[in-house]
């Protein structure tokens, strides 16, 4: 009778249309001694699946150190970051200073510079006078 | 604790009593995928950090087993196509696996362990179904979410995963009486 009901499981097993509880059915049937003689090479697949259920995840899950790393990293990136946007700015602050002066000094520089050459020419026209006299001065000396 | 205020809002006991329930599960799966009980382990323990570092949003996913499943099977996808995609890895993998599988050649007296050899040799998608479903006893709408197929689908694969098995534990067993 049971044995009748084994057989028909098997045949749906291998076919994929028996229940969870069926399948539960066989295991518990071939982990025990008295299997039928003509059942008996099945009953590796049935014992391996239930010994296959078995094995275990032993190791430990280190789930604190990884979460303290992470937490200090990013303090640390924090720390280095705020420091570079501090210092980065007075840097930059410093260079802005540095263009500034550079432009002012280059305009005085500029100014002085047309000042000279203002006086410059100036003292060119003072020299053409002096020209028209030794022009005169020899118009003189030609009429004598 | 200091930083109170860092914390996420599931803490460590409770995270791990959401997980401690499926944990060998993922160990398993992973184990059928990628054989080596090393790797499997690598495996389960990126995975469980995943969920971890994803703990607040943990308490939002209805069905946290199916999305530690999922996640698994990936994982251990993925290591395997980058295996196959072969580099330097490649070699020393293999060298690795020619030295297990012939310990376990040696082990496997046993026809208990030849099932486990008979599954090494399925295709990816059928030692996926007969792990979700004969060692994990998932039905086939949660096996058919976890992988992306049609229920019928699963069954066909299902069906086709143990006919093979049969076939060559028979064969086996028949070698072994001869």
């Amino acid at each position: 009778m049971e044995l009748d009901n084994i057989e028909k499981l098997l045949e749906k097993y291998f076919e994929a249309t028996t229940t969870v509880a069926e399948e539960e059915t066989l295991r518990a049937y071939f982990s025990q001694e008295s299997v039928a003689t003509h059942l008996k090479q099945y009953s590796p697949l049935f014992q391996y699946f239930s010994k296959a259920k078995e094995e275990r995840y032993t190791k430990q899950v280190p789930l604190k150190p990884r979460k303290n790393y992470y937490k200090w990293l990013s303090i640390a990136a924090v720390a280095v970051l705020s420091a570079g946007i501090y210092f980065g700015n007075g840097y930059l602050e410093q260079q802005r200073l540095d263009r500034e002066n550079a432009a002012f000094a280059y305009q005085e520089t500029k100014k002085a510079l047309s000042l000279l050459a203002e006086n410059f020419g100036k003292g060119t026209e003072k020299m053409a006078y002096l020209n028209e006299f030794e022009e005169t001065k020899q118009k003189i000396y030609n009429e004598n | 604790m200091v930083y109170t205020a860092t914390e996420p809002i599931m803490n460590q006991t409770e995270f791990l009593s959401v997980v401690m329930p499926f944990k060998d599960k993922l160990y398993r799966l992973a184990k059928r995928l990628l054989v080596s009980t090393e790797e499997a382990e690598d495996a389960t323990q990126e995975i469980l950090l995943k969920l971890w570092s994803k703990s607040k949003a943990i308490e939002s996913y209805n069905n946290v087993e199916a999305f530690a499943m999922t996640m698994t099977k990936n994982f251990c996808l993925d290591r395997l196509k980058s295996k196959q995609a072969g580099n330097l890895k490649l070699v020393h993998s293999n060298y690795a696996d020619g030295q297990t599988s012939l310990q376990k050649e040696v082990e496997a007296k046993d026809s208990v362990d030849w099932v486990q050899k008979i599954m090494e040799d399925l295709p990816e998608q059928q030692k996926l179904v007969l792990q979700l479903r004969d060692v994990e006893e998932y039905d086939f709408d949660e096996i058919a979410d976890l992988l992306d197929m049609k229920p019928t689908a699963v069954r066909v694969a299902l069906s086709r995963a143990r006919k093979t098995v049969r076939e060559k534990l028979l064969q086996k067993h028949s070698y072994g009486i001869g």
